[in-house]
């Protein structure tokens, strides 16, 4: 599959009184035309803002991309003035937020809302753009779409806001849908039905989707690939099951014990001991390593390059180092592991990475 | 599990008045009992009543109608001021959002002590600060958080602070609406890990509501899933999963999304249809011990007669 969106060493960094939080350390990853890509880490982690910077709307002036490229379309978003910015954004690369209960505008009705990038940038007239809208509704499961075009986004359930959204996102067939926690407001069943929804569109009409959740079991359903991102940086980075049934990084492997499986009521929860780090005065060395009971003198003193474990399949851990010691992943993380037996698990091999 | 009851909660109904001519039944009808020692999970989709079940327990609502009693004592009569206030202080509330449900204008300690102070348990300015730092430990932050205010705490970290205040004034029962949902899956770990600890060293006893099926289903030993105001099926966390009866149960239950790629992408979902069984007739009935369900007269023979329960009955 060839790739439509590169990001290169991405670095996004805020201005606050106290000092400068950098958001994103130093982000790699590509996403390739047609699949999924779930980015999966805690709050603070910067997977959000990492998707900001994309849409080109990181808050300036505080905000800023002091290093780094996003190439899409043979151009470097990060270097694109804000009128030919506001080209791409909402045409080309588009946004589901989290929240469809602000994330509409509530003084307008909704087929507007659908219409606006329509005639914007799609150039209709407004009679094409309400046939548009309509078609769209229907697309995105609303029943009865010509006439709930004339409602307002009160009048809608959260379920059905949320399908209001991602019908305005996909008003001028984007070629990169991002959608940052899409699910976690609803409930569900709710979840359940949007989730089809998407990946039936994402059949439809061949787009690529960055899926921004912190909920496994979402990213389980939807994603073809994972990035695993802490304290700015991607950790960890694989195909859906490489992450679930081989993962590498001490970080993923908290992350995945956390969850409650079906029949584990007896045994304690495997949670990740403290809280990320502060971002201000990110930590020397591997960031995730004073949380970390694998951690080891290196991971104090150097940041671990990307080592690679398959050609699919990277983490950021001195575990996969060849004089690491061989470290099993906990128990609790192996049982979630188990039962799917994956053929030869390759060792970490280091790579070279700029 | 021991047979001493905690609450009972008898017909309760909490009705809003919607307007001049609407009415919401927030919660229809609902009876359950809570033993003590144990966890009692409440779930159901936003909307289901859930909360407002949990607040009209705790007496933040008057009740339309129906009966909750705590410790063998009608919550909603009347009630001297003297008896009221017992009542609080043995019955407290973790609430969801920890960004909301914290004083801004407060610092942890004053949080903490405010239940302290108004229920005169502590008298000395010393005996206090010793008793808050005693809770911030229990609850894992440190001595030092006391002074400062809730905006200088993650949501994991408030959340704590409303444990550690609804653990100061020495409650038996505490109704957690929705302790988790707005925090991250590795705090949420703690979180629960915490409520659970807590449990064994005090002997409380829990009303836990939520939609996380997977998180409740971890943490309870009973369950009940409410829809539309009513609770719809009742029984063991265990036998709620491997067992459940009420289509809305299967529908929920097929909704979870897993952990494990390979069982996603061939999952079925279940949908559920309010209008396949008769919601007029149905009355909540004990098919088999200690498993409830909302069925009609039919439904119920139906079970009695095949009791090995096949796999989709079809009420």
């Amino acid at each position: 599959m060839e790739p439509i969106l590169e990001v290169r060493h991405l670095h996004v960094v805020f201005d606050t009184y106290s000092g400068t939080v950098q958001a994103v350390r130093g982000a790699n990853f590509t996403l390739k035309k047609g699949e999924t890509l779930a980015i999966v880490g805690e709050s603070g982690s910067g997977k959000s803002v990492t998707t900001k910077a994309l849409m080109g709307l990181v808050a300036k002036p505080a905000g800023h991309i002091p290093e780094g490229e996003i190439l899409f379309d043979g151009k470097d978003l990060t270097k694109l003035s804000d009128k030919e910015m506001q080209k791409i954004r909402g045409k080309d690369i588009s946004m589901i937020f989290q929240d469809p209960m602000t994330s509409l505008n509530p003084t307008m009705k909704i087929g507007k809302q659908i219409m606006e990038g329509l005639i914007l940038h799609q150039k209709l007239s407004k009679i094409e753009a309400k046939k548009r809208a309509i078609e769209l509704l229907e697309l995105v499961g609303i029943p009865d779409p010509a006439n709930r075009m004339n409602q307002y986004p009160h009048q809608f359930s959260g379920g059905m806001r949320q399908r209001v959204v991602i019908a305005i996102a996909l008003a001028c067939n984007p070629k990169v849908l991002l959608a940052d926690e899409p699910t976690t407001a609803l409930d569900v069943t709710i979840q359940a039905q949007i989730l089809e929804l998407m990946k039936e569109i994402q059949r439809k009409m061949e787009t690529s989707i960055i899926f921004i959740t912190h909920d496994l079991g979402v990213v389980a359903n939807v994603a073809d690939r994972v990035a695993v991102m802490y304290a700015g940086k991607i950790v960890e980075i694989g195909t859906v099951d490489d992450i679930f049934y081989n993962p590498k990084h001490p970080y993923t492997w908290g992350l995945l014990g956390s969850m409650p499986t079906v029949d584990n009521e007896d045994e304690k929860l495997m949670a990740i001991p403290g809280t990320p780090p502060d971002l201000m005065n990110p930590p020397k060395g591997d960031a995730f390593a004073a949380r970390n009971e694998y951690a080891m003198q290196i991971d104090l003193e150097e940041e671990p390059p990307m080592f690679k474990v398959s050609d699919t399949h990277y983490a950021a851990t001195w575990l996969l180092h060849d004089d690491a010691p061989d470290v099993e992943p906990p128990e609790a993380v192996k049982k979630r592991m188990k039962g799917i037996a994956k053929g030869s698990i390759s060792a970490g091999r280091r790579i070279d990475v700029e | 599990m021991n047979n001493d009851k905690i609450l009972e909660v008898k017909n309760l109904k909490q009705h809003f008045q919607a307007g001049r001519k609407r009415i919401v039944k927030a919660v229809d009808g609902v009876s359950f009992d809570i033993y003590r020692g144990e966890t009692f999970g409440l779930v159901g989709e936003s909307g289901c009543g859930k909360s407002t079940t949990g607040r009209t327990i705790i007496r933040l609502y008057n009740a339309t109608s129906g009966e909750v009693k705590f410790n063998g004592i009608d919550v909603h009569g009347r009630k001297s001021k003297k008896d009221l206030k017992q009542f609080n202080r043995q019955m407290q509330m973790i609430f969801q959002d920890p960004y909301a449900s914290l004083n801004p204008r407060m610092t942890v300690k004053e949080i903490i002590l405010e239940g302290i102070e108004i229920h005169g348990l502590i008298e000395h300015e010393a005996a206090k600060t010793k008793r808050v730092e005693e809770l911030l430990e229990t609850v894992g932050l440190n001595k030092e958080h006391a002074t400062r205010y809730p905006h200088e705490f993650s949501g994991g970290q408030r959340q704590r602070i409303g444990i550690a205040r609804a653990l100061a004034v020495d409650p038996e029962f505490i109704i957690a609406d929705e302790p988790i949902s707005a925090l991250d899956v590795s705090i949420q770990a703690q979180v629960v890990n915490l409520m659970k600890e807590l449990q064994e060293k005090h002997g409380l006893t829990y009303l836990f509501i939520a939609h996380d099926l997977s998180m409740v289903k971890y943490i309870s030993d009973r369950i009940a899933v409410m829809y539309a105001g009513k609770i719809v099926e009742l029984a063991d966390s265990d036998e709620l999963y491997k067992n459940p009866l009420h289509p809305y149960t299967r529908s929920l239950l097929s909704a979870i999304p897993l952990p494990d790629p390979d069982f996603e992408r061939t999952r079925e979902r279940t949908i559920y249809d309010p209008a396949q069984h008769d919601a007029d007739n149905a009355k909540f009935r004990e098919v088999k011990q200690g498993h409830w369900l909302l069925c009609t007269e039919e439904a119920y023979k139906a079970y009695q007669v095949n009791q090995s329960f096949g796999p989709t009955p079809s009420d």
